[in-house]
C-alpha cells in the first residue's frame, strides 16, 4: 500500500518541476527585446533558444575603425545583472584598449558596472571605444603611446592592422568589409 | 540523568527529567508580549520536539553553530544540506568537525556529530546541491534556515519557496531565516515568502567584491591585489587558453602565485603570499568564528519564536556590525514593487485551445487591466516571440501563427516584456 502511494507522490513531483524562468533570463529578455541598434551594431545568436550567449558586430561609419567589422562574444551568467556581462572581442585587433587576448578595458564592463545598467549601455560603450580610442587607460601599450606620441601613425596603424596586415611584429585579424 | 518512561511535559521517553527547563520557561506560560494564538504548554513542547522538521542549508562556519543551537533548543527532526567536504582551513571555527574528518562531507559529519552529542535528535544529512532537490521535497519542512555563504545558492533557495507559495493552501508558505557573515559584519533575517520583501528584493544592499580596473592591472600595479588579479584575469587566459581557471586547485593557486610574485617583483610590490592569491581569486572575505556565532543564535532564536510563537519574531533585518565596537540595529526591509521574484503574481489566464500565439499578443494588448504595447514572449526555455533584435524577430516570427497550446503546456508559464512594463509579467496559461 504504502509503495503505490509513494510511486504516486513522485509522478506528481514530475508534473510540478517545471522550469521557473530565472532573474536573469527575464532582465535579459527585458534587455534584449527593447534594444534600439543603430545601424553600425547588431547582434547574432548562434542558438536562438539560448539568450544568454551571443556576438555583437560593430561596424563604425566613421572615425578611424571606419569600414571594419569588430565581433564581441557576450557571455551572460545566472547572477545578471548583479554581475556584468563577460564581454571579448574575438578578433585580434590593434586598438589602445583592447588587448592581444580580446580583453576590453571599459570601466562598465569591470569596477563601474551598475545592475541598473543593461546590455544597451554596454554596446553604447563599446562601439564609443571605436569612435573615440582612449590612450589614458591603454590595454595596449604600444598602440596607446602610437596615439599619444604620434597621430598620423597611429591611423595608419590602424588601417594596416585592420586590413590583416602586420603591426609591429604583431599580426592583425582581417576586419575590413566593403 | 534518569530515563523514565512517565514525562511531565509531554516530550519523547528519551527525555530525562528537566531536559529542556530552561526552553521551557518560555514554552510553559504567555508573556506580555506573546501572540494570543500562543497555546502554552504540552501542545506547543509536542510540536516543536515531535513534530516540526526544520531544514537547515549549509553546514559550514553558520551551519555548524546552527545544527548545534537547533539540537540543544529542542527540535528534533533536522535536516540538512551542504556540497562541500572538510577542507583542513575549516577546523578553526566548524568545530563539529575534528582533523581526521578532512575530505568527509560536511552534512553527514556534521549529522553524525550532532547525533552523537544530542540523544534523541535525528540529522538527516543530504550531500549535494540544494538544485538537486523539488518542491516536494521543500514542502515537507515547516521552517528553513540558511546559512551559506553564496548569494546564488541563495537567491536559488528563496525563488523556490516564493514560487512554492499556493493560496490555496497555508502549508506552502515556508518562513525563510537566512544569516550571513562577512567577517566582523552580519546580519540575520526572516523572510515570509510573498508576505515580506523577500532576498532578491534586497540584492543591491549586497556589498560588491572589490574590483581593479582592468588597465590599472595591465599598466600601473600598485597594491599586491593588482598583481594577483593580473595574474588570474589576464596570464591564466592566455597561456592556458580554454582550460578554466579552478579556484579550489592547489596547483592553480601556485601557478597564479608564482606569476603574481615576478610581476610584484618587477614592480617592487610587496605582500604577494600564496594565501593571499587564493583569498583574492576567491574573493575570500575572512570568517570570524564570532560573527558566526551571535548570527547563528539570532536565526536560531528565529526559528524557536516562529516554531513555538512563543514571542514575537523580527521583521525583518537584523543587521551586526563588529568593525568598530559592536553595532546592531533592526529595521524593516520594504518589498521592491517590482521585484523579479516576489513582485507581481502571477496572472492566470485561460485562452481558447486553438489560439495562436498573435491571438494571445492582441488579446495582451488590448486587455484593459494589462494594456501592453509590443509584447515580447518567451517560456522558461526558448523565445516564443521576441521584437527585438533583428535576428531573433525574424527567427520567432513563423510562432506568431503557431497555436499557443503547441508551445505552452497547461499550466505552463508565460513571461511577457515591454517597453510599457516597468518589469515583467508572468502568465500561466490555461486552455479551454
Ligand atoms: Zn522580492
Amino acid at each position: 500500500m504504502l509503495k503505490i502511494w509513494s510511486m504516486k507522490k513522485n509522478e506528481d513531483a514530475m508534473a510540478k518541476k517545471k522550469p521557473k524562468t530565472s532573474a536573469a533570463q527575464i532582465r535579459v529578455q527585458k534587455d534584449l527585446t527593447e534594444l534600439d541598434l543603430p545601424e553600425t551594431m547588431r547582434t547574432e545568436f548562434p542558438d536562438p533558444n539560448d539568450i544568454l550567449n551571443f556576438t555583437l558586430i560593430i561596424t563604425p561609419d566613421e572615425g578611424m575603425y571606419k569600414s571594419g567589422a569588430f565581433q564581441f562574444s557576450f557571455n551572460i551568467n545566472t547572477n545578471y545583472p548583479h554581475e556584468p556581462p563577460k564581454v571579448k572581442c574575438t578578433q585580434k585587433i590593434y586598438h589602445p584598449n583592447v588587448d592581444l587576448e580580446g580583453n576590453v578595458c571599459l570601466n562598465i564592463l569591470r569596477e563601474d558596472w551598475k545592475p541598473v545598467l543593461n546590455l544597451n549601455s554596454v554596446m553604447v560603450g563599446l562601439q564609443y571605444l571605436f569612435l573615440e580610442p582612449n590612450a589614458d587607460d591603454p590595454l595596449n601599450k604600444e598602440a596607446a603611446e602610437e596615439l599619444k606620441k604620434n597621430r598620423e601613425q597611429f591611423m595608419y596603424n590602424v588601417k594596416a592592422s585592420m586590413k590583416g596586415g602586420n603591426v609591429k611584429g604583431v599580426q592583425y585579424a582581417k576586419v575590413i568589409v566593403q | 540523568m534518569s530515563l523514565s518512561a512517565a514525562q511531565p511535559n509531554g516530550t519523547s521517553p528519551s527525555d530525562w527529567q528537566d531536559r529542556y527547563w530552561h526552553v521551557d520557561q518560555v514554552l510553559e506560560k504567555p508573556g506580555p508580549r506573546t501572540d494570543p494564538s500562543f497555546l502554552a504548554g504540552r501542545e506547543v513542547q509536542e510540536f516543536l520536539r515531535d513534530k516540526c522538521k526544520i531544514l537547515v542549508i549549509g553546514a559550514g562556519g553558520l551551519g555548524c553553530e546552527i545544527l548545534a543551537n537547533l539540537a540543544l533548543t529542542g527540535f528534533k527532526d533536522i535536516h540538512v544540506i551542504d556540497m562541500d567536504t572538510i577542507d583542513v582551513s575549516n577546523l578553526n571555527r566548524q568545530f563539529l568537525f575534528r582533523p581526521a574528518d578532512v575530505g568527509k562531507p560536511k552534512a553527514i559529519v556534521a549529522a553524525e556529530f550532532i547525533m552523537n552529542r544530542v540523544p534523541g535528535v535525528i540529522v538527516t544529512p543530504y550531500y549535494g546541491k540544494i538544485q538537486d532537490k523539488d518542491h516536494e521535497y521543500y514542502m515537507q519542512f515547516n521552517l528553513v534556515i540558511c546559512g551559506l555563504d553564496s548569494v546564488e545558492a541563495r537567491r536559488w533557495i528563496n525563488a523556490t519557496l516564493v514560487s512554492m507559495v499556493d493560496s490555496d493552501n497555508p502549508e506552502s508558505l515556508k518562513p525563510l531565516i537566512d544569516g550571513g557573515t562577512e567577517g566582523f559584519k552580519g546580519q540575520a533575517r526572516v523572510i515570509l515568502p510573498t508576505i515580506t520583501s523577500c532576498y532578491e528584493c534586497s540584492l543591491d544592499m549586497l556589498n560588491k567584491p572589490t574590483t581593479f580596473p582592468i588597465c590599472t592591472i595591465a599598466n600601473t600595479p600598485r597594491l599586491p591585489e593588482h598583481c594577483i588579479e593580473w595574474a588570474s584575469v589576464l596570464e591564466w587566459p592566455k597561456v592556458h587558453g580554454d582550460q578554466k581557471l579552478d579556484t579550489d586547485d592547489p596547483e592553480h593557486i601556485s601557478w597564479l602565485y608564482g606569476v603574481a610574485f615576478k610581476r610584484a617583483k618587477e614592480f617592487n610590490i610587496e605582500g604577494v603570499t600564496w594565501s593571499l592569491t587564493q583569498g583574492v581569486v576567491k574573493n575570500v572575505i575572512p570568517a570570524i568564528a564570532s560573527t558566526n556565532a551571535v548570527i547563528a543564535a539570532a536565526c536560531c532564536n528565529e526559528a524557536f519564536k516562529i516554531a513555538t510563537s512563543s514571542a514575537a519574531y523580527l521583521n525583518n533585518y537584523f543587521m551586526l556590525i563588529g568593525t568598530d565596537g559592536v553595532y546592531s540595529y533592526t529595521f524593516e526591509h520594504e518589498k521592491r514593487e517590482h521585484c523579479p521574484v516576489c513582485g507581481g503574481e502571477a496572472l492566470e489566464i485561460s485562452i481558447n485551445h486553438d489560439w495562436t500565439v498573435e491571438q494571445l499578443m492582441e488579446m495582451l494588448t488590448e486587455k484593459q487591466d494589462i494594456q501592453i504595447k509590443k509584447p515580447s514572449l518567451s517560456t522558461p526555455l526558448k523565445p516564443i516571440y521576441f521584437q527585438q533584435p533583428p535576428q531573433l524577430e525574424k527567427n520567432t516570427r513563423p510562432n506568431l501563427e503557431k497555436k499557443v497550446s503547441d508551445l505552452v503546456a497547461a499550466g505552463g508559464e508565460v513571461t511577457v516584456t515591454s517597453t510599457t512594463l516597468p518589469f515583467s509579467l508572468s502568465l500561466i496559461i490555461n486552455y479551454t
